[in-house]
């Protein structure tokens, strides 16, 4: 079994003649928080639906959770948790039948069912409403309760695509907490973002700028590589070499 | 086992909290059976006529009284030239167009028999041979009369010959026998495909599905999970109709009612089959509902439920052998028209088995929690 939670070789992924995700090669160690960065449509997304067995690789390969991503999808899949950066509970089901659906697909007992609900709804303070109809509930409390229901199962490795979309300052940082605090319990977090704020918040880094990795490193490490002061500043003369 | 039970859970929920999928699975398909089945008849009644009399004798008005009295036609002109009919006819003013030249009653005395011209509209194949037919065998009645009565005169003689006929299994030739299981077949088929197809587009365009799939839930529990809520829905709406067939429009139930619901369970598997197949190659609810509708026209249409597969070219009859549709409403109108049993239906029930296996698999193995 590999020492990393996510290891990849050449990883690369071609939509006809464009290629999204070119020879990607990193690893994650366990209980990291690892950011991917990039702009849009720099290939985030499409490099972690390949690591979660959504998206087939042209090339190359990756393990994750010391499974083979090509060979083991099915292990890989009860190993992992994620969170698209499209909401993709069921808006017509209630918080508590959502719960219980993805208890139920995991394997969980009735009974571990009820403990992690209860737990996980005193954790965001969504108690109240678990028998709201999730289309009721506001966004900033929608993200926190995708989040949780991916660590529901308590997963290895959890993948988190743009969590912070379109939330306020406040339930970022709230979302960031939680975050930290499922690192802490043990879970490796694999996390895209374009808010460069918060990536300042992750163990590691990498900058994806046309579908390869640009930096990779600490945030410290990587200021210090290109001479910058801030990772904006970095941003800003890798995305657009001759602006800065 | 209970992932999946979890998952049904889930469907039913959603379809029950959904008032518009309610409406569309209890509602809609009673009011179309209601409406259709009384709509969608080839019996003709009070077809309206011209009557062009050039004769105007005792025998050419005696005709066309007899025509109006029988009930099945309405002479809405009579008029003593052809003026005008021709547009009539053009205009659907009238379905039909009878003209009785001058000299027919003199024709019919002298040289014992005449002819006349009946103009059929027919544009709607079907009707215009129905309307013939209705128009002879009044001719046929009438020609039978006036023999007697000259033939007493000794005008007319030798023997009159008739053919009598019986239709069996429907003998009073009720189309609601005919169209009522036609229209059953269709709604249920309609309904349980689209319903099944659509959910699994409406959870691809929704984003949903993408988390189903990274969870460890296996391509068969997934298809399970998607078939049985709507194959148990399916199997309720095709109760509703059929307790609305037998209550409200009297189509007979002469066979084993076991026997019509284990050929319906297997044929809705079928059905629903299709539609779990189409929604695994297309990826919103628009390209599923036009994929659906293009299989289920030439299913239904070429199944025999409207026009006989007996009359069908024979590149169609083979066709019809692979077609579910066919074989179901083989079954029904055996079983429920002339209570044939299972040595009977035994055959087709067998293909729809086979058929039902082969599209599951064909679904299982097509979809893929991958995009390649």
């Amino acid at each position: 079994m590999s020492a990393f939670a996510i290891e990849t070789h050449g990883l690369t992924r071609r939509f006809g003649e464009f290629v999204a995700v070119r020879d990607l090669t990193f690893h994650v160690a366990q209980g990291e928080v690892f950011g991917f960065l990039g702009a849009n449509g720099a290939g985030k997304t499409t490099a972690m639906r390949m690591l979660i067995g959504l998206l087939e690789p042209s090339d190359g390969s990756a393990q994750v959770a010391g499974y083979d991503i090509a060979t083991d999808s099915e292990a890989v899949r009860r190993n992992i948790g994620y969170m698209s950066q499209k909401f993709s509970l069921y808006d017509d089901l209630t918080v508590q039948e959502n719960i219980t659906l993805y208890g139920g697909i995991y394997g969980l007992s009735n009974a571990q069912i009820a403990e992690r609900t209860h737990a996980l709804l005193g954790r965001i303070g969504l108690e109240h409403a678990r028998k709201e109809l999730v289309r009721r509930i506001p966004l900033g409390w929608k993200q926190q309760l995708a989040l949780s229901v991916a660590l529901l199962h308590e997963p290895k490795i959890v993948f988190l695509d743009e969590p912070t979309g379109g939330v306020d300052p406040i339930t970022r940082r709230r979302f960031w907490e939680l975050i930290y605090e499922t690192a802490a319990a043990g879970t490796t977090v694999l996390v895209t973002t374009h808010y460069l704020d918060e990536a300042e918040y992750c163990d590691r880094l990498s900058i994806m700028v046309e579908g390869a990795i640009a930096a990779m490193g600490t945030p410290g490490e990587v200021k210090r590589e290109f001479g910058v002061t801030s990772l904006d500043e970095l941003f800003l003369q890798l995305t657009r070499p001759g602006a800065a | 086992m209970r992932v999946i039970l979890f998952l049904m859970r889930k469907e039913f929920l959603q379809v029950f909290r959904d008032k518009a999928t309610v409406f569309q699975i209890f509602f809609i398909p009673v009011v179309q059976l209601l409406v259709l089945s009384n709509a969608a008849t080839f019996d003709i009644k009070r077809t309206s006529l011209a009557v062009v009399d050039e004769d105007r004798t005792t025998v050419s008005t005696g005709l066309t009284q007899r025509l109006e009295g029988g009930g099945r036609f309405r002479v809405v002109r009579e008029q003593p030239t052809t003026a005008g009919v021709e547009f009539a006819l053009l205009d659907r003013e009238v379905s039909a167009v009878l003209r009785i030249p001058h000299g027919f009653e003199a024709d019919l005395v002298r040289e014992r028999h005449a002819s006349l011209q009946l103009q059929v509209n027919a544009e709607e194949g079907a009707s215009a041979g129905i309307i013939l037919t209705a128009a002879q065998a009044v001719l046929a009645d009438y020609t039978r009369e006036l023999g007697m009565t000259m033939g007493a005169a000794g005008v007319v003689r030798g023997p009159v010959l008739t053919i009598a006929t019986q239709g069996w299994f429907n003998p009073s030739r009720n189309y609601k026998h005919y169209m009522v299981p036609a229209i059953l077949v269709s709604l249920t088929t309609i309904i349980g495909l689209l319903l099944t197809a659509q959910n699994i587009a409406r959870e691809k365009e929704l984003g949903t599905l993408d988390q189903l799939n990274v969870t460890p839930i296996t391509k068969g529990q997934f298809i399970t999970a998607k078939l049985l809520p709507f194959w148990l829905l399916s199997l309720m709406i095709f109760t509703i109709g059929l307790l609305i067939g037998k209550f409200v429009f009297g189509i007979p139930t002469r066979g084993s009612i076991p026997l019509v619901y284990l050929a319906t369970a297997v044929y809705l598997v079928v059905a629903l089959g299709i539609g779990l197949f189409i929604s695994t190659f297309t990826n919103t609810q628009q390209q599923t509902m036009f994929v659906a509708f293009f299989v289920m026209l030439i299913y239904l249409l070429m199944s025999g439920l409207f026009t006989p597969v007996d009359s069908m070219p024979r590149w169609a009859q083979w066709a019809a052998e692979v077609n579910p549709v066919k074989h179901f409403a083989v079954i029904l109108r055996a079983v429920l028209v002339k209570g044939a049993g299972w040595e009977v239906v035994a055959r087709p029930i067998l293909i729809l088995a086979v058929g039902g296996v082969g599209i599951l698999t064909l679904a299982v193995r097509k979809y893929s929690k991958q995009a390649h």
